[in-house]
């Protein structure tokens, strides 16, 4: 393939079963039960050898699903791609199988160099080794040599600034330091294909500019990059091309401006006080759902439209499916162009105690100051275990600011958000003597 | 306007997977690196934030040894080949310790690993190899104990002792042909979990319990070479030859064990083979499934 090339993706497809990730786990017992009528699928030509169909969702078997489908584009040599979509439409799984971890069902890729993922940075790390351990650990699992890793050691700690931890247990370092430690390692990478996900944005604000700033050297170094994020301007910053996937297709191709456009015209709008459909959420169903998300606003009405000083109340309805420690539910509220403006969490950390999210009925209730200025707005749900893992993940609830506040019409000024603040004035006027 | 191409970073072709995979050699040993690290890794973490630490590699085949001498040696006065009861015991239970250490972390080298294969690739094969060998570690320190046994029983090994490596590689390999199907079909299966502790006793009633001098040729003919079927038989009867072949009571008593490991090496081998390619026919899935 040409040396101008770094990644040729051609028809590219993947067939999962549905809910694969917890029916497949079964035990011997339902095989040898269910074995007679797999037998008899068998004779009569088998689900997994059935024919290729076109487009996503097409030909596929009864309790089959195509999370990517026909996937075909080309990524030159050192451009920084950008690859938005929505939940579930295949970006995971292109990145999987770019990664290799999870092999295609159709298709083909062709890759010039070596790829490195930064899909979760700490992947490997053990909790009894020392961070200097773990440095070494991690380094090797992320594809570094050996000698790469000691060449780069010194630099890798000063950029996690844990000089004086080194020989400590990461099982006792701070949360904080524990991801600057896992990220300064996957910075440190120097693969000729960079795949990287939002997972990045972590850690305090100090240090979310340090990674944006080492992205953005990584991607003007003449590395080909694959960001993949639902933060538009942290996308338009850094990516000259993009690829937007809708259901597992690509939908728009090109350069990044109207790729980003097509994204926020098209973005599902999942409006709130409804029930969520199941195809909102990661997987379906998840060990605890939340299925509806209500916005109430100061006089108690349902809306999707609030006001701009507004005090509102957020209503989050769960139900469990299966029993998980110490739930964490966060709510992110993203504006128009997807940037993440705030985040609040429920969980034991958050006021809500371990062990009460495992109702089949379970309301969260959040009294919220409406700080954000008018226009578009949407809300992602995050639910997570005590562990750290996704368990259920919904994004792009819509809801509007309308630009009125209670206290009649207000100036529009630029921004995000309003701050309330209290001017005063000292000083002297220039003419008196 | 190509800036280095193939040389270092050749084009790597990502197709759907068909029929064989090979062995996938050449791509282990470009991942020997991540290899050394996950087996160093687990040594050390091994023993972390226990209290006896290396001690639990001496204490478990000592304590078994005990137990064995007492009740099969003592009490119910199986033959020992004319040794001690407790050398005799503890020279099985050597091998038979690494064994079935390094098949139960094989089987659940890859559940327990689940985050890493979820999110990075790497041959998949490392991981129940590396439970494997860093299980030779507890081997080297319970055959310490062996050594002040024999010494305490006045027992010189015999030359034959040289031996002893390529019956450690048979008990290895056998191992990780064990632990590769168990893996794959732990992802998969989890009664796995449940079966493995049952299937390692029976194991082990049937290695460590059975010396084949208690088959004798009157009784069985031919069909006591049955057991050589298990290739752990033929380990621990070469063992206990290879060790006390100059101790003229056992010498008198004990049966060269060559055509046994001849049938244990045969079986080995198709052990190793069956767990590879039923490992490498579902290795695609483990991430879809674990």
């Amino acid at each position: 393939m040409g040396g101008d090339i770094a990644i040729r993706i051609e028809g590219l497809g993947k067939r999962y079963r549905l809910g694969q990730s917890v029916n497949l786990t079964r035990t011997f017992r339902e095989t040898l039960v269910s074995l007679p009528r797999h037998l008899g699928q068998r004779l009569r030509g088998s689900p997994a050898a059935a024919p290729a169909g076109t487009g996503a969702g097409d030909g596929a078997p009864p309790g089959w699903f195509w999370a990517l489908r026909g996937v075909s584009f080309e990524v030159p040599r050192g451009e920084v791609i950008g690859i938005i979509g929505r939940n579930g439409a295949g970006k995971s799984t292109l990145l999987k199988i770019l990664s290799r971890i999870t092999v295609p069902t159709e298709g083909r890729v062709e890759m010039c160099g070596r790829l490195a993922s930064l899909l979760e940075v700490g992947t490997g790390f053990h909790p009894e080794l020392t961070g200097r351990e773990n440095i070494y650990l991690n380094g090797a699992i992320l594809g570094m040599r050996r000698a790469e890793i000691a060449a780069k050691f010194d630099e890798i700690v000063a950029f996690a600034e844990i000089e004086k931890f080194l020989d400590t247990p990461v099982k006792r370092y701070s949360s904080g330091m524990y991801v600057r430690l896992a990220f300064a390692v996957a910075a440190h990478l120097e693969p000729e294909i960079l795949v990287v996900d939002e997972v990045l944005a972590v850690g305090d604000a100090e240090f979310q500019r340090k990674c944006l700033g080492k992205m953005e050297s990584v991607a003007t170094g003449g590395r080909t990059v694959l960001f993949v994020s639902h933060n538009m301007q942290a996308v338009r910053r850094l990516c000259t091309r993009g690829v937007l996937l809708h259901e597992g297709t690509v939908q728009s191709e090109g350069e990044i401006t109207g790729v980003i456009d097509a994204y926020l015209r098209s973005s599902a709008h999942q409006e709130p006080n409804a029930e969520i459909t199941p195809d909102m959420h990661r997987t379906y169903p998840p060990a605890y759902e939340i299925h509806r998300v209500e916005i109430r606003n100061a006089g108690g009405e349902a809306t999707a439209t609030l006001l701009m000083d507004e005090r509102f109340t957020l209503r989050l309805h769960g139900r469990a499916h299966r029993p998980v420690q110490g739930l964490r539910v966060g709510v992110t509220f993203r504006g128009g162009d997807g940037a993440r403006l705030a985040t609040i969490v429920a969980g034991p950390d958050g006021g809500i105690s371990t062990g009460t999210l495992q109702g089949a009925e379970d309301v969260l209730t959040a009294q919220i100051e409406n700080v954000f200025m008018p226009g578009p707005h949407s809300l992602d749900i995050s639910v997570k275990s005590g562990g750290g893992d996704w368990v259920d993940f919904i994004e792009g609830i819509q809801f509007t600011v309308a630009p009125v506040s209670s206290s009649g019409r207000e100036p529009i000024l630029g921004g995000y958000v309003r701050l309330d603040a209290q001017w005063s004035h000292a000083g002297r006027r220039s003419d008196a003597a | 306007m190509s800036p280095q191409p193939s040389e270092e970073a050749p084009a790597l072709v990502i197709t759907p997977p068909r029929g064989w995979a090979g062995l996938g050699l050449r791509e282990l040993w470009h991942y020997r690196e991540l290899f050394g690290f996950l087996v160093w890794r687990d040594i050390k973490v091994m023993y972390k934030q226990t209290a006896l630490g290396a001690a639990w590699a001496i204490l478990v085949p000592l304590t078994q040894m005990v137990i064995f001498a007492f009740i099969f040696g003592e009490v119910a006065n199986l033959p020992t080949d004319g040794l001690p009861a407790p050398v005799f015991y503890y020279a099985a239970l050597l091998p038979w310790t690494y064994f079935a250490q390094s098949v139960t972390m094989g089987s659940n080298s890859l559940v327990g690993s689940a985050n890493l294969l979820t999110k990075i690739y790497f041959p998949r094969l490392i991981l129940p190899a590396s439970a494997c060998i860093m299980n030779l570690v507890n081997f080297a320190i319970a055959f310490a104990i062996l050594a002040l046994l024999m010494a305490w029983h006045g027992l010189a090994p015999s030359g034959s002792a040289l031996l002893l490596p390529l019956l450690l590689l048979m008990a290895l390999v056998t191992a990780l042909g064990a632990s590769l199907f168990l893996a794959a079909l732990n992802v998969k299966y989890r009664d796995v979990r449940f079966a493995v502790p049952f299937l390692v006793q029976v194991w082990m009633y049937l290695s460590v319990l059975l010396p084949f001098s208690a088959l004798t040729p009157e009784r069985f003919g031919a069909w006591r070479y049955l057991c050589g079927l298990n290739p752990m038989a033929g380990v621990i009867e070469g063992f206990r030859w290879c060790l006390f072949r100059t101790d003229e009571a056992f010498a008198a008593r004990a049966e060269a064990p060559w055509p046994l490991i001849a049938i244990g090496a045969v079986s080995m081998a198709a052990i190793f083979a069956l767990g590879l390619v039923y490992f490498r026919r579902t290795e695609r899935m483990f991430a879809d499934i674990v």
